[in-house]
């Protein structure tokens, strides 16, 4: 799960890592009256959206006045910013961060993720804050610092200053550096962040470390166990039918395309949209119902696909195994006459009773196609989406 | 001949009177699986399937002599689950539960490495010796003894390529399904290994997915340790970057963990790849013709 950032500030502020004064606002008027508490020459207005490059999209600004930073505010209030994370559509903006402007001297890059490969927690750091980090890894990996930490005893103190005599931060800037890094990996563990991105952390002209930025997503796995993050899903920034589909339990990503897809299993499918495209079609999502399949989550997963307006077919492929097809056929057949379903539908099934529930589907008079295998039925329901693209 | 699990493997179940455990349990039983009990705590000295129910898997394995262990129990308690497992002192523990938040597997994971204790998984439907030993959440219908081992990371995935083999008439040595989780016990460099010293097994069958670079490092070990025939299958080659898909581990994340990137890496390993799902049995079958 993603926060916004002046979320991921006010949780980082419970660690005690240092943060610009600030506050969000929804509204100019809120904007406004934020920019006048905080009595600096320098405020900075922030769009609060989940994707990066907000910067370069105009949605960040900075005003030497209350009143300028209130229209900056009303002027960015409500506008689509794109970035290259948000894809062409962009998103329309609704909440805004007002802060401080800080006398920035360095910019540096600090992250807590987990290596998957070490199975460890691994602190980066980088003197190119600021910049895009893959574009850094690619292009000078060896700018990038990095101290793997041992989960039972977290990021040591000796750490942390290898880390900062690497960035070339002076003897008491180090001083600082030092709880800072450990305030940030503990931050990470303890809220079961899967990632931590403080991009930059600025050295002021004083000598103080701040975090400008940050960005915070949480292990989706671990959510059970913190109720205060939970709340702070934000629904405006997701896609309505992922929201829908998340209320059903079922994995569901929007893509692109014009064939429905209903699989049993994440990798399977996968597998599945690979075969669409193959095909020469275009998945439309990527929705694993579960290994179960029940009759109720197929209904529910009915319901997502024909939200989709982009869907022009459905392709039903389901590895039952210990599921027994009859009952997963009688299921579909079910939730398509319930909905009115219009769309054509190509089935494809394995597992126990295989004949009993291809005769089912047949039978039922819906016109739905059954496949032999995975290719066929990708081939038949990427000529009913109306063939290649 | 088959790997990690065969006839004589004695396995018992936690969480063994839950609902996954107990529909699961009798399943392995009707295989043949040698289920010798179970663990619930507070219901220890009740029966169950017909089986022993103890308190504590060290318990059960002082009792049973076990030396395998399959996890039934819900996410929140399964790292718990694991280390009780190992602790106990079982050679092979098999992790069937999905959604173990990351940083609890982390923790267990660097307790149990390098450890006399074995994990496959979490998040995995298994491994299967077919017609001796299956454990885990399969349809053990869909396999057939014989020779190619077959390792993945998904679960209907693998069913998929199994059902495409048998229907072949090609059958398996042993099939692990490793886990779609960031970080799992069993790798798949660990079950190239154990496929490539077991001389029951003629070939290899490996199914990877975006995310990570495992698929990578097991290819760099092929190309210089295996002779077999392998074939080999990446799920998520029009998956968009920075998503999840499904599983945890299935995210394409800094440019990293491309499906294009892991055929690079196992067409230069010698493996034989496979771009359409439909294609793994017959392509392996070629392989073998060849």
């Amino acid at each position: 799960m993603k926060i916004h950032e002046y979320q991921a500030k006010a949780i980082l502020a419970r660690y005690c890592v240092p943060t610009p004064r600030g506050e969000v606002a929804f509204t100019k008027e809120e904007a406004r009256a934020v920019a006048d508490r905080l009595h600096s020459p320098v405020v900075v207005v922030k769009a609060q959206i989940h994707a990066g490059g907000r910067g370069k999209g105009g949605g960040v600004k900075l005003a030497r006045s209350v009143d300028q930073a209130a229209d900056l505010a009303g002027h960015i209030l409500g506008m689509k910013l794109v970035t290259h994370q948000t894809g062409p559509e962009g998103r329309i903006v609704k909440r805004l961060l007002i802060e401080e402007g800080l006398d920035i001297k360095r910019e540096l890059y600090l992250s807590v993720l987990l290596d998957r490969a070490a199975a460890l927690p691994v602190f980066m750091a980088s003197a190119a804050g600021g910049m895009e980090i893959e574009e850094v890894a690619k292009n000078t990996p060896e700018a990038i610092l990095r101290e793997h930490v041992n989960p039972a005893v977290g990021l040591q103190a000796y750490q942390a200053r290898k880390l900062a005599f690497g960035l070339g931060l002076a003897a008491e800037s180090v001083t600082l550096a030092v709880p800072f890094f450990q305030a940030l990996y503990r931050a990470s563990i303890e809220t079961d962040a899967t990632l931590l991105e403080i991009n930059p952390c600025v050295v002021t002209g004083d000598g103080r470390l701040v975090a400008l930025d940050a960005k915070m997503t949480f292990d989706d796995n671990a959510l059970y166990r913190h109720k205060e993050i939970r709340e702070l899903r934000d629904l405006d920034e997701e896609d309505p039918l992922e929201i829908a589909a998340s209320k059903y339990g079922l994995n569901y990503i929007k893509l692109d395309g014009t064939v429905g897809c209903m699989v049993n299993g994440a990798g399977l499918a996968m597998a599945t949209m690979d075969i669409i495209k193959l095909s020469g079609g275009a998945p439309a999502n990527f929705l694993d119902v579960g290994g179960g399949a029940s009759a109720e989550q197929i209904k529910n997963a009915f319901k997502i696909l024909i939200s989709d307006s982009s869907v022009r077919a459905v392709f039903i492929n389901i590895f039952g195994g210990i599921l027994r097809c009859d009952v997963l056929a009688t299921g579909v057949v079910e939730a398509a006459r319930e909905l009115s379903l219009k769309l054509p539908v190509v089935v494809r099934m394995e597992g126990t009773n295989v004949e009993q529930g291809k005769d089912i589907i047949q039978r039922s008079g819906l016109g739905f196609a059954v496949a032999e295998g995975m290719k066929d039925g990708a081939e038949k329901v990427v000529k009913n989406a109306g063939g290649a693209r | 001949m088959s790997v990690l699990v065969d006839q004589n493997s004695r396995v018992i179940v936690q969480g063994f009177t839950g609902r996954e455990g107990s529909f699961h349990a009798s399943q392995m039983i009707e295989y043949g699986t040698k289920v010798v009990g179970g663990v619930t705590p507070g219901k220890g000295g009740t029966q169950h399937l017909e089986q022993p129910v103890f308190n504590t898997v060290a318990d059960a394995v002082k009792a049973t002599s076990a030396d395998v262990s399959i996890i039934f129990v819900p996410p929140p308690f399964a790292a718990d689950a694991i280390l009780e497992a190992a602790d106990a002192g079982l050679p092979l523990v098999v992790c069937i539960t999905e959604g173990i938040p990351a940083v609890d597997m982390m923790r267990v994971w660097n307790v149990i490495r390098g450890g006399r204790t074995r994990l496959i998984g979490p998040n995995c439907p298994g491994i299967i010796s077919p017609g001796k030993c299956k454990l885990g959440i399969m349809p053990g219908r869909i396999h057939k003894q014989g020779h190619v081992g077959v390792v993945s990371r998904s679960g209907t995935l693998t069913y998929e390529a199994v059902g495409q083999l048998t229907h072949l008439g090609i059958g398996q040595s042993t099939c692990i399904g490793i886990g779609g989780d960031p970080i799992i016990g069993t790798s798949f460099l660990d079950s190239i290994q154990f496929f490539n010293a077991d001389p029951d097994t003629h070939a290899i069958v490996m199914i990877g997915e975006i995310g990570g670079n495992a698929e990578e490092i097991a290819a760099a070990y092929i190309k210089d340790h295996v002779k077999k025939p392998v074939v080999g299958f990446i799920a998520g080659q029009t998956a968009p970057p920075g998503r999840r898909m499904g599983h945890a581990g299935a995210i394409i994340s800094g440019g990293q963990g491309t499906a294009k990137d892991k055929y690079a890496a196992m067409a230069a390993a010698g493996i034989t790849t496979v771009q359409s799902p439909a294609d793994i049995g017959a392509t392996l079958a070629k392989r073998l013709k060849s």
